[in-house]
């Protein structure tokens, strides 16, 4: 019995030792020296008070902002407690959120797919391009500027694929909303 | 489906086939105990290793002494794990105070994370310490691929070996895969991900002042180390609830990519390894050629299903143009969805990056289908390989009846013997999926955590039970698992789908490793053939899967039509 027991008992100490508390701290250590700011959350602040993360989504309701995606993720953009609905495509609880996301957005088109969806994170930071665009018409009028500028701004803070070929069209909502605030009309 | 989307696919397949062979080789000299260009990093802590564990490396055991070493190993795994989820309260390293596991809830997550699973009945950021993450998952996701990985090995051995009473030690293979393949990997992998901005820090939380001035508190934590070899590993364990659809463990279409490859690379490369070390490279080839062929048509039937969008949203006034996105994440889209989703459950990693329960009938059949498959595509570390085997086994028995010869493979007679212990693997799953579903789909108390009533509700069932006999992880997660029912189940379910597998594998590793290796003759069946490809491939879809299609045609397939008619639960 011996034979067995001691090996398994010292290499599973031996193990917690090396890859469970060595590893994480050398890479957490060497991760800190090297790429400070993703390491710790890839935060977006304004002096000292943070706003966000540039990788996670926010709740705006307000019609001068842009609208992320429906959350089911806490109350909405809980990033303490990300989730995705679960709920099957023949759920009836998923069509009665939808409808309801849907007569929000009043739109007089269909809406895009991402736009009355929720994400699998309930944090998701983008939206498509196309759903940017429903909204363009909505933010100029709250803001009392011109579209053709929400409409300039929506299309410089539209991220293309990877080489043209890699990942989709998206627009992270947190950063166009900044800049939309930091926008100076005329 | 778009033109754009099957090059990210194709591109993606291309990566991970450029790897395989540079991988394999490697890992070929590592486990034949040749010196790794690591030795003078890791050499002085292997040996420190052995010595302090009383292990003689160059003493070899026979396929019982490896058996019982590597249930011993798991059983200390289990127990500190365990113990760790229980006291994790007491710990250091709690910055939210988080309460220790309640009994079922810990057994659930022990033998989820010991057997490779990672089934997690727990959402990450609102359950565990960093401490627990670190030294709890951290260390399994690590050491319960690496012995996958040696219980591969021993039966990589007893083919290449001729007449042999012994198939290795699993104490120097656990030690040589966890040091010099999955912690140098992890390393490089975990660094690459804290650039693409994976958080890695010892905080628990930062607090935010949104732009419309709300409080957001966001979890962070040392993710990236645990992604890498969450990955690597096949474990597929998130260290937040989202998994791989959360930004902060998959933030851009590039990590997405790294998040693949790192799941793919080093199981295909075992099983180029297992061709080197056997001296039949074209052996491992065509087992990677039936693997592709299922990956592809599995991502493709995904791809192809989701992109058409859920009509009943549709109808309410959804643009399908960008497919069904409920669950799935705008960065990643439909083709890197799907192809996530085919790996993920082809090989037993069960991460995910889009949730599952939110797919379509028939593009949340793919996945529960490759996992029934038996987890061979080319499935999790080492565990794949010894699979794909024992269906290579299942496959030349079978041709032998048709011609009328002892079957053969790679030069190894194989008798009743072998049949009786491969048999008694591919029937655990069958056995662990359908006898635990069925159970609970009569009981009032298991019926009860189904979260989409109808079809549906089934397919969450069936889901659960197939991802935990398959060691996969993944899930239909409307289901609300965290009950004492489900928990005692699913986690009898995994040890079952890990160890009443792994035994008589290793029971069949001795018998072949005992025969002589005869050299190949006229009459002997060539295995490195399309015509045996073709077989294999036969043989998994009826073996693996012919006996789960009653229970997915009540489930997704009647989910499908549901959907198609319009009709709501």
């Amino acid at each position: 019995m011996q034979t067995y027991l001691r090996p398994a008992i010292v290499l599973t100490l031996a193990f917690i030792l090396l890859t469970g508390i060595a590893y994480p701290l050398a890479v957490t250590g060497v991760a800190q020296l090297a790429f400070p700011a993703q390491a710790n959350g890839s935060l977006i602040r304004n002096g000292d008070v943070v706003i966000g993360s540039a990788l996670i989504g926010q709740q705006f309701t307000a019609d001068k902002y842009f609208w992320p995606r429906p959350s089911v993720a806490g109350t909405g953009y809980d990033a303490a407690a990300s989730s995705g609905s679960n709920l099957g495509p023949t759920s009836a609880k998923l069509a009665a959120r939808v409808k309801s996301d849907l007569e929000r957005i009043q739109s007089a088109g269909a809406v895009p797919g991402d736009g009355a969806t929720a994400s699998g994170s309930g944090l998701d930071p983008h939206i498509s391009p196309q759903f940017a665009a429903l909204q363009i018409t909505r933010v100029a009028k709250a803001r009392g500027i011109s579209e053709s500028d929400v409409d300039a701004i929506v299309d410089r803070f539209t991220e293309g694929r990877l080489f043209g070929i890699v990942g989709e069209p998206r627009v992270n909502v947190l950063l166009l909303n900044m800049a939309l605030d930091a926008h100076k009309t005329g | 489906m778009t033109i754009t989307g099957w090059l990210q696919i194709g591109l993606l397949f291309l990566i991970v086939a450029a790897l395989v062979k540079p991988l394999g080789l490697y890992m070929a000299s590592v486990f034949s105990g040749e010196r790794s260009l690591l030795a003078p990093v890791f050499g002085p802590v292997e040996r420190g290793f052995y010595a302090a564990a009383g292990i003689r490396p160059d003493e070899e055991q026979g396929w019982l002494a490896y058996t019982l070493s590597m249930l011993a190993f798991s059983m200390a795994g289990f127990a500190a794990l365990y113990t760790i989820l229980r006291l994790q309260f007491y710990l250091p390293l709690n910055a939210q105070g988080f309460a220790g596991m309640s009994p079922d809830l810990a057994f659930n997550t022990a033998a989820s994370f010991v057997t490779n699973t990672n089934w997690q009945s727990y959402g990450g950021e609102t359950t565990l310490s960093n401490f627990s993450q670190m030294a709890g998952l951290t260390v399994q996701n690590l050491v319960s691929a690496a012995t996958g990985i040696a219980i591969a090995m021993a039966l990589t051995r007893a083919f290449a070996r001729s007449s042999a009473r012994t198939v290795g030690n699993f104490w120097v293979d656990l030690t040589r895969s966890t040091l010099y393949v999955l912690l140098p990997l992890s390393i490089l992998v975990a660094l690459a991900f804290a650039a693409m901005g994976l958080p890695q820090t010892l905080d628990a939380s930062v607090s935010a002042t949104t732009l419309d001035g709300a409080q957001q508190t966001i979890a962070i934590g040392p993710i990236a180390s645990q992604e890498a070899i969450k990955q690597l590993g096949t474990n597929g364990g998130g260290f937040l609830n989202a998994n791989a659809a959360h930004p902060f463990e998959n933030p851009t279409a590039l990590s997405n990519y790294l998040n693949i490859v790192s799941m793919l690379a080093i199981s295909a490369a075992l099983v180029y390894a297992f061709g080197q070390m056997v001296g039949d490279r074209r052996q491992g080839w065509t087992f990677l050629a039936v693997t592709a062929l299922f990956l592809l048509v599995g991502t493709g039937v995904i791809y192809w299903a989701e992109s058409a969008g859920n009509p009943i949203l549709s109808a309410l006034g959804v643009d399908p143009a960008l497919g069904n996105m409920e669950g799935k994440e705008v960065r990643f889209g439909q083709a890197m969805s799907a192809a996530y989703a085919a790996v993920t459950t082809g090989l037993s990693d069960g991460g995910v990056n889009g949730m599952h329960g939110s797919f379509t009938g028939l593009g949340g059949l793919v996945p529960m289908f490759l996992i029934q498959l038996g987890e061979v595509l080319p499935g999790g570390v080492g565990s794949g390989l010894y699979g794909m085997i024992v269906f290579a086994i299942l496959a030349v028995f079978v041709a032998g009846l048709m011609v009328g010869r002892t079957p053969e493979l790679l030069g190894k007679k194989i008798e009743g013997r072998e049949m009786k212990y491969a048999m008694l693997a591919v029937l655990i799953l069958p056995l662990a999926i359908l006898g635990f579903a069925a159970i609970s789909s009569m009981l009032p108390i298991a019926v009860a955590s189904v979260g989409t009533s109808g079809p549906h509700g089934l397919s969450e069932i069936l889901y659960a039970f197939t991802s935990a006999a398959g060691n996969n992880g993944s899930a239909f997660g409307g289901l609300s698992a965290n009950t004492p029912w489900y928990n005692t189940t699913l986690g009898i379910a995994m040890l079952l789908g890990r160890f009443a597998y792994a035994v008589p594998v290793l029971a069949m590793a001795g018998s072949i490793a005992a025969k002589p290796r005869a050299a190949a003759t006229a009459g002997t069946f060539p295995t490195t053939t399309p015509l045996f490809a073709g077989l294999l491939s036969g043989i998994i879809l009826i073996m693996g899967g012919l006996q789960f299609f009653p229970a997915l045609s009540l489930g997704p397939i009647v989910e499908h039509f549901a959907m198609l008619a319009g009709q709501t639960f």
